[in-house]
């Protein structure tokens, strides 16, 4: 009897529904598996209070491919991109420094801090933009492997050698400056303003556990201006619903190509027959078959849960082992009574439909990295902060909101170990530092949620709660992402393929990851 | 002021950061409130836009042969109508070309509210030659707001005394808002869930004021024409002097367009007895138009080649344009689009099309000219239904 599936995937992450749905777009028979009860994996929305969406995990969409929002249609299924109108960074002495969308608007502004630095904006905004188109191609494709000889590797290296001999001089330099030094030494070339470094910093220590002046954290910056490249695709905003509507888009492309998606099915392994993949087992028991199993989990429970060492080469399992976790970011979701009253910026405003920023300065992001270097959490910690139900009213009952913090540090390996204690003691440390810029904020709480990085590890399987599935870290990105050798998609084990943010190009809601291993499936399938 | 001002001017005026102005029938309406009109945009397909739509044109139409007035005037039947009914129509010369189109509303048995683009009084006054009717130009004295997008209903809700639960896609209630009296049609312009709001200019401050207090917790904002135009597009909606030559203004026979040749063969009802153009458009049915109207989508492959050919990234139109574009199929000329702009919300480069009936099966594929850095180049295009879009919760 014929297979009822061509290809199972495990995880119903974006990442595995992206892939599902291009492979069944493709016409193969699919199976989606999900531990969970629901979809959706770091992209998931939920109403965790009565009348209160929340964006559990990622609430912004960073990177979305737009060619999966083409491919898959995503808008006719219920995506909508809102745009975020800017970045309000409130400051300890009640100033304040925001960015804003509106040219004008953003240069007076920074005028009122620097005159140097508004007109260094535009040139280093120009210089981030050509940076990232000469990077973007690299998103789309499976890296190749330099050390390889093989046809395809050697192809894919003299694209990439012609991109770079293409970029020319100016922009060649400051590819190599981004990839070798920190965000904030390559934010000092250009900026003066302490909150402005700060602010675009931080977008090279999300998910680390690195701060801002740990050396390859600039390259990160880069990716801030891919999602402006894709400007017109709102590949950076807000899904309205949360970014559970993301998953919940791809799910329904996925479905409308005739992909099947079982929740509450937990994969425990992945059936191996003389070396081949051949199927799942789920932790009921049950077997499930079918010729190609792809894991959109990390690299850490793919090869060491499903699989197990015992099949696996040993340069892998080192690999594997030395693959960088660590995870380091935490959320703290609030039900509100009132909108956040910033005492920078009394009121409702603009400036509450954008990101709100806790990063006065440098050495204010150093120093809660000095904590969690040392196995504490951030006594002030870094956050990034929206209020989804200014931007969707649908997220929250009218008048009241729903607030999203993401929060750093707060390492895996705490000191003494996570206990319910040390949760909520991180939550009241978040709240008391935001209370300090907002001191309505205390007494408008009607519900909070913090989730900690082995929250993260146990509600969705991220290993040590990682939200990339691994470090963004340049030693574990590209041709080395997850391991050198593998980091095409397959692996040693026939029949078995790796779809997840753990694979290249990486983490954030981008797609990426699940259509280039479709792609590459599907080339194979032929 | 030689541009006028609508009554809510005092109110819209403080608002428009972005002082961006347009005219519109002679009055100033906005462009956009913000310095970008992205904002106002979305929240007409997120939450809900409140738009000052007084510069239409208004008659009250009055008498015991009203509706045989206006059923020999425009091409749906009227007289058909109950009273809440609003109707969507074109109206015609006696060639059967559209001199304007605007919305029947059944006000009473014996009353109406014709809205129009165009300055009409003369030409109903002289369709009326021998019926006991009384027409009335109320422009001035009846302001109107669109309140259009997904919380509109729940926005309206808190205002009104009833009526709005239940009222169905193009039906009209009378009702008031904080004791003004309103009539509140279930209409618009945007292809979404929406309403239409007439009251007497001297309400207009306090109703918008209303409106202004509890949408605020809805996510509404104020928008402008930059936000309406993109909608209007997504939905397929036409826009007279853009997208036709009113008959009334045509200075050749190409500048004519029949309602077949606007897509608009459902307004035309040759059931009634006898209406202007009535004969025209019978023939003109049996024959077939020679022209329709159309949505192209531009193929965004052949739209980025175009881009990277010169080494840019792709740059599409934000806010929409107004002209007429060639439409290409290889090398002869299929027709052109007359409005066209990027979707954020479906995220396409969508355009509305005027083409020749062999090129206008959904699915042909043509060529629309653009310009690229300074050069004349042609994207892929493909003709496909209209609206856009069109969500359940239009007419739910
Ligand atoms: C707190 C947090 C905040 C973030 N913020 C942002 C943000 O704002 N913007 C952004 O772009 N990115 C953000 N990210 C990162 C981004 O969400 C992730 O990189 C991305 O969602 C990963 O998608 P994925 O499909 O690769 O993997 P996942 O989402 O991890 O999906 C894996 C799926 O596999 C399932 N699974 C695991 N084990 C099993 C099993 N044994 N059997 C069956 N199913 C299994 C899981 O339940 C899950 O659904 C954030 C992540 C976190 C955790």
């Amino acid at each position: 009897m014929a297979a009822p599936y061509e290809a199972i995937v495990i995880g119903g992450g974006h990442n595995g529904l992206v892939c599902a749905a291009y492979l069944a777009r493709a016409g193969k028979r699919v199976l989606v598996l999900e531990q969970r009860d629901r979809i959706g994996g770091a992209a998931v929305s939920e109403q965790l209070f009565p009348g209160f969406t929340f964006s559990v995990f990622s609430y912004v969409v960073s990177l979305l491919r737009p060619e999966i929002i083409r491919d898959l249609e995503l808008p006719r299924h219920g995506l909508h991109v809102l745009p975020l109108e800017s970045t309000l960074t409130p400051l300890p002495n009640g100033d304040y420094l925001a960015q804003w969308n509106d040219h004008d608007q953003n240069r007076r502004e920074l005028a009122r801090h620097s005159l140097r630095d508004a007109e260094a904006y535009d040139e280093f905004g120009r210089l981030m933009h050509l940076m990232s188109r000469a990077i973007k191609p690299i998103l789309g494709m499976p890296p190749p492997d330099p050390a390889s000889l093989l046809p395809r590797d050697l192809m894919g290296m003299g694209r990439l050698g012609k991109y770079f001999r293409d970029l020319g001089a100016e922009r060649f330099h400051a590819l190599h400056k981004l990839l070798t030094m920190s965000s904030a030494d390559y934010l000092d070339e250009w900026f003066e303003t302490e909150a402005l470094k700060a602010t675009k910093s931080a977008s090279g220590i999300i998910g680390a556990l690195l701060g801002p002046r740990s050396p390859g954290s600039a390259y990160v910056l880069l990716h801030h201006y891919m999602g402006e490249l894709d400007g017109v695709f709102r590949a950076w905003g807000f899904a309205k619903g949360g970014n559970g509507s993301v998953s919940t888009a791809i799910a329904a492309a996925a479905m409308s190509f005739g992909a099947t998606i079982r929740t509450n099915a937990p994969v425990s392994q992945v059936l191996i027959k003389n070396g081949r993949a051949v199927g799942v087992v789920l932790n009921d028991g049950e077997e499930l078959r079918a010729p190609i199993t792809i894991s959109g989990a990390d690299p850490r429970r793919t090869f060491m849960q499903f699989v197990g060492a015992q099949h696996l080469p040993n340069e892998l399992v080192d690999g594997i082992r030395r693959f960088r976790f660590r995870g380091t970011s935490a959320k703290v979701n609030l039900a509100l009574s009132e909108a956040p009253n910033f005492t920078c910026m009394p009121g409702v405003g603009a400036h509450l439909r954008g990101a709100i920023s806790i990063s006065p300065s440098v050495d204010y992001l150093e120093r809660a990295y000095d904590d969690a270097k040392y196995g504490e959490f951030s006594r002030r910690p870094y956050m990034d902060i929206i209020l989804p139900s200014m931007i969707d009213p649908g997220m929250a009952p009218p008048g009241q909101h729903v607030m999203s913090i993401f929060a750093q540090y707060a390492p895996y390996d705490l000191k003494g170990g996570w206990t319910d204690a040390k949760r909520a003691a991180f939550g009241d440390t978040v709240i008391d530092t935001l209370s300090e810029y907002a001191p309505n904020l205390k007494t408008s709480i009607l519900h909070r949620q913090v989730i900690t990085p082995p929250d993260i590890e146990r509600m969705i399987g991220l290993t040590e709660g990682n939200i990339f599935q691994g470090e963004l870290s340049l030693q574990q990105m590209f041709f080395l992402r997850p391991i050198p050798a593998w980091a095409r998609y397959a692996t040693p084990i026939e029949g078995l393929y790796q779809c997840g943010a753990g694979t290249h190009p990486g983490g954030g809601v981008m797609g990426a990851s699940g259509r280039n291993a479709a792609l590459t499936i599907l080339g194979k399938m032929k | 002021m030689i541009l006028k001002p609508t009554p809510f001017h005092p109110r819209t005026s403080v608002l428009c950061e972005s002082h961006a102005w347009r005219r519109w029938s002679g009055y100033l309406a906005a462009s956009s409130y913000e310095l970008s009109h992205e904002r106002e945009y979305h929240s007409i397909r997120n939450a809900a836009a409140l738009f000052d739509i007084t510069p239409l044109y208004k008659y009250r139409v009055q008498g015991r042969d009203a509706a045989r007035l206006l059923d020999r005037v425009v091409t749906r039947n009227v007289a058909r109508t109950k009273v809440g009914d609003v109707l969507y129509t074109p109206w015609c010369d006696h060639r059967g070309k559209v001199l304007d189109d605007g919305t029947v509303a059944r006000l009473g048995e014996q009353l109406f509210r014709l809205t129009s683009a165009d300055p009409n009084l003369r030409w109903l006054e002289d369709c009326a030659h021998g019926l006991d009717v009384d027409i009335d130009d109320v422009s001035e004295q009846v302001a109107a707001l669109a309140l259009q997008g997904p919380t509109a209903r729940a926005i309206l809700m808190q205002l009104t005394d009833g009526g709005l639960e239940g009222l169905k896609f193009f039906r009209l209630t009378a009702t008031s808002i904080r004791g003004m009296p309103v009539e509140i049609s279930r209409t618009g312009y945007t292809g979404d869930l929406g309403f239409e709001i007439w009251m007497q200019a001297e309400h207009a401050l306090a109703i918008w004021d209303a409106l202004i207090e509890v949408g605020a917790n809805y996510g509404m904002a104020p928008a402008g024409m930059f936000a309406l135009d993109v909608a209007r597009i997504e939905a397929g909606l036409m826009l007279i002097d853009v997208d036709y030559v009113s008959a009334r203004k045509a200075l050749i026979e190409s500048q004519l367009s029949s309602p077949f040749e606007l897509d608009l063969a459902w307004t035309v009802n040759t059931d009634k007895p006898s209406f202007v153009g009535k004969e025209a458009l019978v023939a003109e049915q049996a024959r077939g138009p020679a022209w329709q109207f159309v949505g192209v989508v531009v193929d965004w492959d052949s739209f980025e080649r175009l881009y990277l050919a010169v080494g840019l990234a792709p740059r599409v139109p934000i806010p929409a344009w107004r002209m007429s574009v060639p439409i290409f199929s290889g090398g002869e000329q299929a027709g052109y689009a007359t409005s066209g702009g990027w979707s954020p919300l479906l995220k396409k480069y969508i355009a509305l099309a005027h083409l020749q009936s062999k090129w206008a099966a959904p699915g042909t594929s043509l060529e629309m000219e653009l310009t690229v850095e300074h050069r004349r180049k042609r994207a892929i295009v493909t003709v496909v239904k209209k609206p856009f879009f069109n969500p359940a919760r239009k007419r739910t």
